[in-house]
């Protein structure tokens, strides 16, 4: 199981990579696996303030479907533009080419409550 | 209710399978990718363990007037080694389930139910037995192994001496296969990609399991998960108990009029043969998403002035055509092929389309 040491994450399963005041989110490499073949992103939120555990999407895979958060309040400033196309970057380069969104971030403190790669590890008993 | 393992349950997990409660059973869901497995059915050769599925024997100078009784089909016109589709109606319009009924021999006969309602229907059948035909249930010792895909009979072949060029669609032979005697083998399953359903006593399971990866080595036979097999089914549209199908849809609601025969007495003809007359008010159909989106089980399905017409019963993104496709009830006005119609994704109203089935 992947799980860089340099990010951040959350219970829901995203991954944050915090660059000054903007963010990168995807989703964690547990995630795919659970999820299976992603065959869309629905993400419309582009422009728009979110707060921290809004949804800012939703992520289809052949048999599911699962909601996406904001791991931390701010806005939607950029959609992975390769997702419209290849969705399963996602599953093959989770961490890398299969980002989903920047976020310009609202309210750093909120970056403390995130778990650490090793705290995460732990939540899905890896 | 405790979740039962089928035997080959430790091969699935030495294969990597993801194991998931599934109709009372662990289950495989899939191996590597959904997708892939889904396009080596279709193009090639693909293994499914569905020893969940629950298999009843009938037997006795009675049994036919039961399976008479208790199904829609008409079990009468069943040669030996032939099968049907068929489906057994409740009294109030809906179905208990729907089953494979092999004729074995004039007094012998197979029925194949959804691991689901093994007990439903076990009760259910016992129920109307009053003529006292014999019953088993070999649910427990039976496995069942779907050999899938255009290479599917190439394998199983080189492990019978059987001719399986011989066996027609629907029908099944009896006979030693990879060394197991009494093997039903039989020209059937849920993908639409052609193959050969294997029943085989459980103690041999493994042994069969194992030749069958052997044979298939060159036409890159792999295990297929349950995942799989649903878009399979569903690019077929092929309906799922408890999802297309259920007890309270009829099956004249569900399309499979073709497998209710009037021609014969059954559990509640008369209330069938009084919709026929009277005509369905909802009809079980296929879609396929004009705009982009994929529609899952409960989405409503709405009409140009949002008034709601029904319920997707079944949706997934087709592997092959890639868009979304899906299964609904919509009230029969909006039920002809090409009428327009919309789904309900995430408060969206995406733009769909009444399609004839298969949709591949």
């Amino acid at each position: 199981m992947n799980i860089p040491q340099e990010l951040k994450y959350t219970k829901d399963h995203e991954w944050i990579k915090i660059e000054g005041k903007t963010a990168t989110v995807g989703i964690t490499d547990f995630a795919q696996g659970e999820l299976g073949d992603i065959v869309y992103l629905d993400i419309t939120t582009k422009g728009q303030d979110l707060a921290q555990h809004d949804v800012f999407g939703t992520v289809e895979a052949v048999k599911t479907v699962s909601d996406l958060f904001m791991p931390v309040s701010g806005k939607v400033i950029e959609i992975n533009p390769i997702l419209e196309g290849s969705p399963e970057k996602v599953n093959e380069d989770p961490y890398g080419e299969g980002w989903l969104i920047k976020v310009e971030i609202a309210n750093p403190a909120e970056a403390e409550g995130l778990l650490s790669a090793q705290a995460y590890k732990e939540l899905i008993g890896a | 209710m405790d979740t039962k393992r089928i035997p080959l349950h430790h091969i699935h997990e030495s294969l990597g399978a993801k194991m998931v409660p599934f109709a009372g059973f662990m289950m495989p869901v899939r191996y590597s990718s959904d997708i892939e497995e889904h396009m080596t059915v279709r193009k090639g050769v693909g293994v499914f363990d569905v020893s969940h599925m629950g298999e009843f024997v009938i037997r006795g100078p009675r049994a036919l007037d039961l399976i008479q009784k208790v199904t829609t089909n008409d079990a009468s016109k069943l040669q030996d080694g032939q099968a049907q589709y068929s489906c057994l109606p409740n009294e109030d319009g809906g179905i208990i389930d729907d089953l494979l009924v092999y004729r074995i021999k004039a007094d012998e006969y197979l029925l194949v139910v959804n691991a689901s309602n093994i007990e439903k229907d076990w009760d259910w059948i016992s129920k109307y037995n009053s003529m006292g035909a014999e019953m088993k249930n070999i649910s427990d010792d039976t496995c069942l192994f779907a050999v899938q895909g255009p290479k599917a009979a190439a394998v199983v072949q080189k492990l019978t001496q059987a001719n399986l060029s011989s066996i027609p669609y629907y029908h099944f032979t009896i006979g030693a296969l990879a060394g197991v005697d009494n093997v039903i083998i039989s020209n059937t399953g849920y993908t639409g990609a052609g193959g050969f359903e294997l029943y085989i006593p459980l103690n041999h399971a493994e042994q069969v399991w194992h030749k069958l990866f052997e044979a298939g080595k060159e036409e890159g036979i792999k295990p297929i998960g349950l995942g799989a097999r649903d878009t399979l089914r569903l690019e077929k549209g092929f309906c799922l108990y408890g999802n297309d199908i259920d007890d309270t849809t009829s099956p004249l609601e569900a399309g499979l009029g073709w497998i209710t025969k009037f021609t014969k007495d059954f559990v509640n003809r008369a209330g069938l043969e009084r919709q026929k007359r009277e005509g369905v008010k909802r009809k079980l159909v296929g879609f396929v998403m004009v705009d982009r989106g994929i529609p899952r089980h409960d989405y409503e399905i709405l009409d140009a002035s949002d008034n709601t017409i029904g319920k997707v019963t079944s949706g997934t993104q087709s592997p092959v055509l890639g868009v979304g496709i899906g299964l609904g009830y919509v009230t029969i006005e909006h039920a002809a092929p090409d009428t327009e119609i919309y789904i309900k994704v995430r408060e969206r109203k995406l733009r769909a389309k009444v399609t004839k089935l298969p949709f591949v």
